[in-house]
């Protein structure tokens, strides 16, 4: 029981730290810099991706027996498009304000490259439980980049912090009153923030690894 | 009529320059930034993306306004132009397959990823939810693609040169391309306010 309960930890921390979605493998790009301009947006579209990518595990993995191996493509992209679809519902009753920004990004989670990929190498060859364990550490991982991204966007170029309290409300923690970098929260700030951050993850990473050869 | 023909125009200019999708929009970014390394992979690519779009782009206007929108159930759009994309990519894999190996053999790697694309889905998308007439989506659907082949051939060139730069170490690889890409998305920032629509 205990290695099993190892494993699971180990898939979920693969998700965040070994395999994350934006700054290790680059993949599902486009919200990470469309919705990061406020740190509101990103927290509400990464809980969406983490939403959809448990369910989709979920779902896949509990019909994994049913799904025949020559249509299974066609099947996954339709629970993924199902699960989207009720999310993206939910988001429009919910949290409207939010929908409105991020609305067509949250219609485009269909299109992700990673929640096929995890669907089709890990979902459709495992049982529930590691099967949401891995969904769980994927999606947390997304969620932990868009994070970090927008957090720095918005402290940098806006001096200012929006933290949502519950669904409808929330608290904007403002550090000064100029505006430092303003470039960071326009379109093309987006790409630089991204650069930069990669760049550290690449830079920490590499220091990382550096010390753990010399011990 | 004279009328009409400028107002697609406009459409066109403003889908491909000023609400481009890579660079103000930010789709297609995976796509972007996986085929921009080689000039050639950037041609092919272009071409099989601005043809999948207008065909896709015709087939879901059809499909949502005959049928999605007289039933409505328009709340299961993308269900259907996901599917109708897959569909698409896979009828047009066995035409080229058969009418032209030459081309297949060239242009069919691209075909398979087109599916899992954010762009493609977009056009469709957008289109529905602005309402947009038969010809508008056309149009709308060729300006997207254009503006994603001319975004595609900027960064490759650019690429290829940058091959040969001393970059940090860091920076290498990615970050750098992504730093690169703000710097003509604030280039591309300039023709925000070209076209009033």
């Amino acid at each position: 029981m205990s290695s099993n309960n190892t494993n699971l930890k180990e898939l979920f921390l693969n998700g965040i730290v070994k395999e994350n979605t934006i700054f290790k493998l680059a993949l599902s790009l486009c919200p990470s810099i469309a919705v990061t301009n406020n740190l509101k947006n990103g927290i509400f579209m990464g809980l969406a991706v983490l939403f959809v990518q448990v369910m989709v595990n979920l779902t896949i993995s509990m019909m994994r027996k049913v799904i025949h191996p020559k249509v299974r493509l066609p099947i996954f992209m339709l629970v993924i498009s199902g699960w989207v679809t009720v999310t993206q519902l939910m988001m429009a009753a919910f949290v409207p304000d939010v929908y409105a920004k991020v609305g067509l990004y949250i219609a485009l989670i269909v299109a992700f490259a990673s929640i096929l990929a995890r669907a089709e190498m890990f979902a459709s060859k495992n049982k529930i439980l590691p099967s949401m364990a891995d969904g769980l550490g994927m999606g947390i991982g997304f969620l932990f980049a868009l994070i970090v991204i927008s957090f720095f966007r918005e402290l940098v170029g806006k001096a200012t912090l929006t933290i949502p309290t519950g669904l409808t409300t929330t608290y904007v923690w403002t550090l000064m009153e100029t505006k430092p970098l303003l470039i960071m929260v326009l379109p093309a700030g987006g790409f630089f923030a991204v650069g930069i951050l990669m760049a550290a993850f690449n830079w920490i990473d590499a220091k990382y690894s550096k010390k753990a050869h010399s011990h | 009529m004279s009328n009409e023909f400028t107002k697609l125009f406009e459409l066109i200019i403003s889908a491909s320059l000023i609400n481009n999708f890579v660079f103000t929009r930010f789709l297609g970014l995976c796509i972007f930034f996986g085929v921009s390394k080689k000039m050639e992979t950037a041609v092919g690519m272009s071409i099989t993306f601005t043809s999948v779009m207008m065909i896709s782009a015709a087939i879901s206007w059809v499909i949502f306004t005959q049928v999605l929108v007289p039933l409505q159930i328009t709340f299961l759009e993308i269900i259907v132009f996901i599917g109708i994309i897959a569909g698409l990519v896979q009828v047009s894999d066995t035409i080229m397959r058969k009418v032209s190996p030459g081309l297949y053999y060239k242009l069919g790697i691209y075909l398979a990823l087109i599916s899992t694309n954010c762009i493609i889905l977009a056009v469709p998308l957008v289109s529905a939810g602005e309402k947009y007439t038969f010809i508008q989506s056309l149009a709308f659907g060729l300006g997207s693609g254009l503006g994603f082949a001319l975004a595609l051939i900027i960064m490759a060139s650019i690429r290829e040169k940058i091959e040969l730069a001393e970059v940090p170490a860091p920076f290498k690889g990615l970050p750098m391309a992504f730093i690169i890409t703000g710097l003509i998305a604030l280039a591309f920032t300039g023709f925000s306010g070209l076209i009033t629509l």
